[in-house]
């Protein structure tokens, strides 16, 4: 079913003295992605206007707007405004391998394009296999069924055990914390929840990368509103073998991406994908404000 | 081909046994001599111990006298060591140094392909001939430099390459240095030291010379500016470095600038250096940095080493980088298992130059292989970079690990064969190493270099060789008390003397002073001002100590006085020598070490070896006389070094600042002394001090023929313009070397900062002295220091 939507961020920041913010990286407008999203119409603005900007995309395809300053500011204020057009659905049918043959499907990935399963399998600069989460990966399985699971099946296995231990809690951690260390507390936001299934997912051999994005703000009419929609939200998405390629599933929320979700940018972890990337908060800038609007036209 | 041994080579050669199915570069199988050897075996062989010892001292005083040293860390300390040279050089005859050569050539040919082919079209992988993993698993293989084309077109530009000699005699690679190699320079002193060793020998032994590649690799990087006005820079990640030296060696002598990421800065997708003159372009950058930290906004954003932006520049086409971003990919372990493939399919043909037999565990064939091997492998990370014999706890050796990480080799490639490659377990060639009065087998590898030109890739012809401490070639890393040596390529007819100069007569090109970096500017200037504060508390201590020692006693008012005027100082009086001034002295050292590039080489010695002797001086100095005659021991140790400094070095820019914070802190000082010992509340004998601290005692008996007071002593100190102690004298050094930088007027006005030093000289100089009162002398410190901040502001940011 296509949902529409019209997008509006706001992230505001200031600094107590004008002061030389050096150069920025933002990922925030919405993909395009075949079957699933169009971006019917975007637009990344800067408050005050930089003196240098370009806009390119990055190796996974994500855009990306690089911004500087020749002069000290006091404080900056982005916004994104987008219409998408949201047509991806739930996956139907398991197409996938049984878990313990993805390795196969694999071997037969021989390229290192953008969507290559092969670019999510290792560690990243934010998400390191560990026994412990490994291990906890292993327990979920064999607590999902006796016989073995298809690929798909250990996903969302491993997603559901998560929502379950996990305690969603924005003071427990922060943007820096690690996937062990917010596993080892059970407890953190989305981004941690997302962190630690990719952690846990890699340690079963499941390639599996980070999405960043948006929650429809108010739910359709009946269901219950989700966590992370008053902000930008973040889950999972893992490679189900060669037929079935890439799945994503919101561990936060405990339920596959369908057209509630609207996909910012994909990458191997938070570093690939950070909405706003630079020295922001380092010279102690205040931030004073953050909005976030999914609305559903 | 071989020679018989000369008589009176037998002793040298009395315990030379290589041992058997090992080559060695020296004797042949059957024990004979190798022709290349014979001169300098015949010449070693004419030498009695004591000359040989001799000459190697020689040798290795030039490598102290020129500040080489090695540095290592461990546990968290850094030690400087010396140089570990081997004195007798590794001998190659021309003939086999130039199929070698070809290998070299062939092989960085192929780099670049592999380079272009992993950064671009990926075909390697898509054709079967790479595993996937091993690229996309690589934290070497830099994500936002993939679809990058590099200015100028090519990745790579100075490689070195670790090669060894297999027992059957032939040469092969141990590992590709493709990051950003370093040695290039050490090869180049031990070359200087080597020579030395051998003086009159060497000019006459036919040896090829380095300079020549080194200018074609000026040169080359000098041509990729392309006509731009943007300069070339060498990037290093610092001082802290081990390879500092080095860095700063080679930026001396290749005369381009020597930059640190805080020098750096992008503006509208162009690299700049942050000069005294404001920005100014760099178009080819030499980085010895890894490219990680290269840049924080798009590479490792912990990285406090890098330029924002960096990355941008590449790809606005306005930067060549040597080598590019992302080569380190090529040093991977893994790679060298599918290298001969890739040579067949890329270059139509066998790699000319094989590297060490290298098996990916990630394939089932392989791991078998390995695993029935295990006993003649190494077996270690596949995407380790490390050279082969740089064997760590994370590498096992004959089926055996070094430390305890793990239990049994073969568990290991059970759980983790895809993250594994085995290597064969090498065996090098033995060369001869000098030890008690014989020369002695050891093993070696030789690094290297080859340099990209426009008309394509040259080799150095010689090289850094690394000379195993026993007879373990896992001994060979210098860490493991390994030693280094020079490689001569000997021909046989005579070679053609060099150097870095042209050797035709042309035009010259005078370079513009303008590009002194700022943090150069800033560290001279810094160490102007710690050398001058370390000097002024000298000389406080002096007087306090002979006034000790003069009376005999630890406490009479002017001593009391003096002492309160010292610890307001922030002299510690507890210790006969203040770790205040130790604290200087080392912060001057600090900052001369920061801009080595830029510092005579007998300056730094003299600077170290002033703060050498203030530490051995601290723990055995006693108050009173003992102490008094110390400080006159430091105090001429440096006016050496400020001699040195003003006598012989240049008068760039760089002086100017270095000038500057002299002048500024000397300013300061006296204000200090004056306002405290010329108060009018001052015990007697305060004024005598002053003038003692501010060495005119023999300028005021020449001036005034009556004794101090506070008149005469305030007039010679502080107004005098002849005096160079005095504050006005200082304060003319200041304006005048001010009106000499960048920018002191434009269009016909004075900066703020010129202005700024011309009223306050102006004002102090229309004072008498009775007007120059406690107050008005340290308001006058006020107004110094905001001078140093406008100048801080104007130039050195």
């Amino acid at each position: 079913m296509a949902q529409l939507y019209d997008i509006a961020l706001e992230f505001g920041y200031r600094y107590e003295q004008p002061a030389s913010m050096g150069r920025h990286v933002l990922r925030l407008l919405p993909l395009n992605l075949e079957n699933q999203q169009q971006l019917v119409a975007g637009e990344v603005s800067i408050d005050p206007r930089p003196d240098d900007r370009r806009d390119g995309v990055d190796f996974f395809g994500n855009a990306r707007t690089e911004i500087a300053y020749d002069r000290p500011i006091s404080g900056v204020t982005f916004r994104l405004q987008a219409r998408v057009q949201r047509t991806a659905t739930a996956p139907q049918f398991d197409l996938s391998p049984a878990l313990e043959r993805l390795g196969e499907d694999l071997a037969l990935a021989r390229n290192l394009a953008p969507g290559s399963p092969h670019h999510f399998t290792g560690n990243s600069d934010r998400v390191q296999t560990n026994p412990a989460m490994t291990a906890y990966a292993r327990e979920a399985l064999s607590r999902a069924g006796t016989g073995p699971l298809t690929a798909f099946q250990a996903v969302q296995a491993v997603g559901r055990a998560l929502h379950r231990d996990m305690t969603f809690d924005p003071k427990a951690t922060d943007v820096d914390t690690d996937a062990d260390e917010a596993f080892k507390a059970r407890r953190g936001v989305c981004q941690d929840f997302s962190h630690i299934m990719i952690a846990c997912l890699r340690g079963i051999g499941v390639p599996a990368g980070y999405v960043s994005g948006f929650l429809r703000t108010i739910p359709p009419p009946g269901t219950e509103r989700l966590e992370g929609a008053d902000a930008m939200h973040a889950w999972v998405q893992a490679w189900c073998g060669t037929e079935m390629g890439w799945v994503q599933f919101d561990p936060t929320n405990d339920l596959l991406v369908a057209s509630d979700h609207v996909v910012t940018a994909l990458g191997r972890d938070y570093a690939d994908v950070a909405p706003i990337r630079g020295q922001l908060r380092a010279s102690g800038s205040q931030k004073t404000s953050q909005k976030v609007d999914v609305i559903p036209l | 081909m071989a020679s018989a041994l000369p008589d009176s080579s037998r002793d040298l050669l009395r315990d030379y046994h290589p041992h058997p199915g090992v080559a060695d570069e020296l004797l042949t199988g059957s024990g004979e001599l190798r022709p290349v050897w014979s001169r300098l075996i015949s010449f070693l062989s004419r030498l009695s111990d004591d000359e040989v010892l001799h000459r190697f001292a020689h040798g290795d005083q030039y490598l102290r006298d020129a500040g080489v040293f090695f540095r290592q860390n461990g546990g968290g300390i850094s030690t400087e060591r010396d140089w570990p040279l081997s004195h007798v050089p590794v001998l190659i005859a021309e003939s086999e140094w130039d199929s070698l050569k070809a290998g070299i050539v062939q092989r960085a040919e192929l780099l670049e392909q592999v380079m272009a082919d992993l950064y671009g079209p990926g075909r390697l992988v898509s054709d079967g001939l790479l595993p996937p993993q091993l690229i996309a698993r690589n934290p070497e293989w830099l994500r936002p430099l993939v679809g990058v084309t590099p200015r100028g077109g090519h990745f790579l530009h100075m490689l070195a390459f670790e090669v060894g000699r297999s027992p059957d005699g032939s040469w092969f690679v141990l590992g590709d240095r493709t990051q950003a190699p370093s040695g290039a320079g050490f090869a180049l002193e031990n070359r200087v030291a080597t020579s030395r060793v051998f003086s009159d020998f060497f000019a006459h032994a036919n040896v090829q010379r380095l300079a020549g590649f080194f200018r074609g690799f000026r040169d080359a990087m000098n041509g990729m500016t392309g006509g731009s006005d943007g300069r070339v820079a060498i990037l290093t990640p610092g001082s802290h470095t081990d390879t500092y030296y080095e860095h700063a060696y080679i930026a001396r002598y290749l005369g381009f600038l020597l930059l640190e990421c805080e020098d750096l800065k992008v503006d509208h997708g162009q690299l700049m250096v942050r000069t005294i003159s404001g920005p100014r372009p760099i178009s080819v950058l030499w980085r010895r940095l890894d490219a990680a930290f290269a840049d924080p906004l798009e590479l490792d954003a912990r990285s406090q080493l890098g330029t924002p932006g960096m990355v941008g520049a590449i790809r606005a086409g306005t930067l060549t980088m040597a080598n590019a971003l992302g080569s380190g990919v090529l040093e991977t372990r893994a790679l060298l298992a599918f290298l001969p493939a890739i040579a067949r399919k890329l270059l139509g043909g066998p790699l000319l130059l094989p590297n060490i037999a290298t098996w990916w565990c990630g394939q089932p064939t392989e791991l078998a292989h390995v695993k029935a091997q295990t006993a003649q492998m190494m077996v270690g990370p596949a995407l380790s970079t490390s050279l082969p014999f740089e064997i760590d706890d994370t590498t096992a050796l004959g089926g055996a690990f070094r430390g305890e990480a793990r239990s049994s080799v073969e568990a290991w490639l059970d759980e983790e064969a895809p993250n594994l490659v085995g290597q064969q377990a090498v065996t090098l060639s033995t060369t001869p190493a000098w030890e008690d009065g014989r020369l002695v087998p050891r093993p070696m590898t030789v690094r290297v270099f080859a340099a990209r030109t426009p008309q394509g890739w040259t080799v150095m012809p010689g090289g850094y060789a690394r000379i195993g401490r026993t007879e373990d070639a896992t001994a060979l890393a210098m860490r493991n008390g390994g030693s280094v040596a020079d490689v001569w390529i000997v021909s046989d007819h005579a070679v053609a003397t060099d150097s870095l100069a042209h050797p035709a007569p042309g035009a010259y090109v005078r370079r513009s002073q303008g590009t002194l970096p700022s943090r150069a500017a800033d560290n001279l200037f810094w160490l102007g001002r710690y050398m001058e504060r370390g000097e002024g508390l000298m000389r406080q201590m002096r007087c306090y100590h002979l006034r000790m020692a003069e009376t005999g006693l630890e406490s009479t008012p002017l001593l009391d006085h003096l002492g309160e005027h010292l610890t307001r100082s922030g002299a510690d009086l507890e210790h006969p020598i203040p770790p205040q001034i130790n604290e200087q002295v080392e912060a001057a050292v600090g900052c001369a070490g920061k801009v080595r590039d830029r510092f005579s080489i007998d300056g730094w010695l003299a600077l170290r070896d002033l703060a050498k002797t203030v530490r051995w001086m601290e723990g055995s100095v006693q108050p009173g006389d003992d102490a008094a005659r110390a400080m006159s021991v430091l105090l001429r140790k440096t006016a050496g070094f400020t001699g040195l400094v003003h006598e012989n070095m240049y008068r760039f820019f760089g002086w100017r600042f270095l000038s500057i914070g002299r002048a500024l802190e000397r300013a300061d000082r006296m204000c200090v002394t004056l306002a405290g010992l010329a108060a009018p509340d001052a015990p007697e004998g305060s004024l005598d001090v002053a003038v003692e601290i501010g060495d005119s005692v023999m300028t005021h008996k020449r001036r005034f023929s009556v004794e101090t007071n506070r008149n005469t002593v305030i007039d010679l100190l502080a107004l005098d313009s002849l005096n160079p102690r005095s504050v006005l004298f200082q304060l003319s050094e200041v304006k005048d070397q001010i009106a000499m930088l960048p920018n002191s007027v434009i269009q016909g006005e004075m900066s703020p900062l010129s202005r700024q030093v011309l009223q306050l000289h102006t004002d102090l100089a229309v004072l008498t002295p009775d007007q120059v009162t406690p107050r008005r002398l340290l308001r006058m410190r006020v107004r110094l220091a905001e001078l140093s901040d406008g100048l801080t502001a104007a130039y050195l940011t």
